[in-house]
């Protein structure tokens, strides 16, 4: 633990960026004609066009949500929406150009897809370039692409799932993500396939005043499990950058989706993701969800529990420094009988950083014997930092049985004291508390994730003073 | 070995400790004895580099080399170590973790491991613990015997044990007491206790008495007879 401390890339936190070298870079700001080009480059059947205009229409009237982090310095009209980077998309790894290699080179996506990766899909900018699905895959009639791809070679599926979890009318950022979505993945698992190694894709930002409208769409039919992992990390500017994304996860009967975010957006970074997922009988959904970078996020990953029996689990992780505000959590829709949800949140503030659980548990009318369990803990590390708690239960079910905890802790002296007499060093006995703290959470994600968290706390902790 | 000179100890604005003065030799096994609130665990603390514990006035050396203003991790490397009389219990973090980084310079995480799991057999406690988040869900005993096996892989020069004997059962305490003195190999203890049980296995070289922040009396092991039959009393009446 203490070896990877201090043979940390320090390049990679910082960010680095290469030259640009686009075929098309769109002008800044957005307007119903950018809609329509973005449309037009890609394709796009006519129903797309018709759903991303009155996306942009719906958009243009949702006014900023002011309930939450302080989203007023985000200039709309100061953003890039869509850039396309490279003319043709590319099948293998060595077709692809120098200076994007290098930069995946640089997030170690080779090494990683060595290891175990069944498929990945990169994004760069506001498309994916690359993208290698393996064999087993295709053998098994799994579906792994971008969304862009999906959209092109299996419209009717797209036509029938796409926006109808989360609409344009949801919120003001998802109505954005709707009109001018770029990227993201398509994944089709049909009935009863087993996905056994997780599905990868990095992300990546790399050009200034740029916002990443990524969309995710996952479908997995009766009795079928897939774990779909996303890890983000982005260079440093000094303007701000804004990251909209939708995912629409429908899990069917009897199904088992997974999906694991590690969210590490450089602190210039606005990061409003709309997550949801839908869950049918018997099936269960979970969200495994890190935040440790961007300026703002605001996330609230739900599950809307429509089928007897199903099962929701949001475990989180927020890590909030300087100049950050994480404010996230998770929504749990109870709508049917004997359903059973779970939210893990655990969050760490320092050095002035501002962590917000935030969360609404409902339970409808006839959703009897559902099981509602809610639990998020607070560290807060220095008196400069700040940690607040938003639990919302909306029950009008009788027969439901529910339980909260909610803990608010300091770094104590007393544990600091404890460690620290055993020889350890305070920075040192600082991340073993926090990397404690966030375990039951950081063992739930994929080793190479968990490592790299790992790592990302201890420098964080490194830096702290006092 | 550890020398202490004249020390004031407080925490807030309450002092607890004052004017403790005394040589503790090395190879020497010694007793701290006295009534609750007599400043046995502030001396501890103190001795440990606990920040919350304030050193007013005074001086302490560790080996002729002055530790006094030493950070509590510095004076572990330097030969301290402390035996918690409430060891706390750390979510998520293991044991074998907490050993591995202790130790880094020293042993490679591997023979720590081994030398944890000896240990752990020898205390007859089930190296399960040691892959478990520190102290979460262990016993009164379990407790004790884990500060007693991190005292005996980090092997410091000096060890003191806060009433490493409270809250243990019979079988527990003979089998901290022997293993304690299967290694002390040289090295000096400090006993803080309330009973003169433990002492039945670990004979003290010297025992010190405190009462109400201050070191009133010193003696041998037949010091620690009488105060068990006739209480402190005895001790408060002479002076």
């Amino acid at each position: 633990m203490r070896q990877s401390q201090t043979n940390l890339d320090f390049e990679y936190r910082f960010g680095f960026s290469m030259p640009q070298n686009y075929v098309f870079k769109a002008q800044k700001g957005l307007s119903r004609e950018i809609v329509e080009q973005i449309s037009y480059f890609k394709g796009e059947p006519h129903w797309m066009l018709q759903f991303r205009l009155k996306a942009y229409d719906i958009f243009l009237k949702k006014t900023v949500p002011t309930w939450g982090a302080d989203l007023s310095k985000i200039n709309f009209a100061d953003i890039y929406y869509y850039i396309k980077p490279t003319k043709e998309q590319v099948s293998s790894w060595s077709d692809l150009p120098k200076e994007i290699k290098e930069t995946y080179d640089r997030i170690g996506v080779p090494e990683a897809e060595k290891k175990f990766l069944a498929g990945v899909s990169a994004q760069y900018e506001s498309e994916v370039v690359y993208e290698s699905i393996s064999r087993e895959l295709n053998k098994q009639g799994v579906i792994f692409c971008d969304m862009d791809t999906g959209l092109r070679k299996y419209p009717e599926i797209v036509k029938e799932y796409f926006g109808t979890l989360i609409p344009p009318t949801d919120n003001k950022f998802a109505a954005l993500n709707s009109a001018v979505w770029s990227g993201g993945s398509f994944v089709y698992v049909p009935k009863g396939v087993h996905v056994n190694l997780p599905l990868q894709a990095y992300f990546r930002i790399n050009s200034e005043r740029f916002g990443q409208f990524e969309r995710t769409l996952i479908i997995a039919e009766e009795g079928s499990y897939v774990h779909y992992v996303e890890g983000c990390t982005a260079p440093i500017y000094t303007s701000e950058s804004l990251h909209a994304a939708v995912v629409e996860i429908f899990v069917k009967k009897n199904a088992r989706v997974r999906y694991t975010t590690v969210q590490n957006w450089s602190t210039n970074v606005y990061n409003l993701v709309t997550k949801r997922a839908r869950a049918d009988q018997a099936a269960i959904m979970e969200w495994v969800d890190c935040n440790i970078g961007s300026r703002v996020t605001m996330k609230y990953p739900s599950v809307y529990l429509y089928g007897e029996g199903a099962r929701g689990e949001v475990l989180s992780i927020a890590f909030a420094g300087k100049n950050q505000h994480q404010d996230a959590g998770a929504k749990m829709l109870h709508f049917a009988p004997n359903t059973s949800s779970r939210i893990i949140s655990k969050s760490i503030s320092k050095a002035g950083g501002r962590t917000s659980y935030r969360g609404l548990v409902q339970v409808f009318p006839g959703a009897k014997n559902s099981k509602v369990y809610v639990s998020c803990d607070a560290l807060i590390l220095d008196k400069a930092s700040r940690s607040d708690t938003y639990p919302s239960m909306r029950i009008k079910e009788n027969e439901t049985a529910i339980q909260h905890e909610a803990t608010v802790e300091k770094l104590g002296d007393e544990k600091l004291f404890y460690l620290t007499s055993r020889g350890i060093k305070k920075p040192d006995a600082e991340s073993l508390l926090v990397n404690g703290f966030i375990d039951p959470v950081a063992r739930e994600i994929p080793l190479e994730y968990s490592i790299e968290l790992n790592r990302l706390i201890n420098l964080e902790m490194s830096g702290s003073v006092g | 070995m550890l020398t202490v000179k004249n020390l004031d100890v407080k925490v807030g604005r309450k002092e607890i400790l004052s004017d403790f003065s005394f040589d503790f030799q090395k190879g020497k096994i010694y007793a701290i004895m006295g009534p609750n609130g007599s400043g046995k665990s502030t001396l501890a603390y103190a001795l440990s580099g606990h920040p919350l514990y304030k050193i007013t006035k005074g001086e302490i050396f560790l080996k002729g080399k002055n530790i006094t203003d030493e950070t509590a991790d510095k004076r572990a490397n330097a030969g301290i170590f402390l035996s918690f009389q409430n060891p706390l219990s750390l979510g998520g973090v293991r044991a074998y973790q907490l050993l591995q980084m202790a130790m880094e310079k020293k042993k490679s995480a591997l023979e720590t491991r081994e030398l944890a799991d000896k240990f752990a057999q020898e205390l007859k406690i089930s190296s399960d613990l040691l892959k478990r988040s520190l102290n979460e869900g262990a016993s009164g005993g379990e407790k004790k015997k884990m500060e007693v096996l991190q005292a005996a892989v980090l092997n410091k020069d000096l060890q003191i044990f806060d009433e490493v004997d409270t809250g243990v059962d019979v079988d527990a305490l003979k089998t901290i007491a022997n293993f304690l003195h299967k290694h002390k190999n040289g090295k000096t203890y400090i006993v803080i206790t309330h009973y003169n049980r433990i002492l039945h296995y670990l004979k003290p070289d010297e025992v010190l008495i405190m009462i109400n922040g201050k070191l009133k009396k010193v003696g041998n092991a037949r010091l620690a007879e009488k105060i068990e039959k006739e209480g402190y009393a005895a001790i408060t009446d002479e002076s």
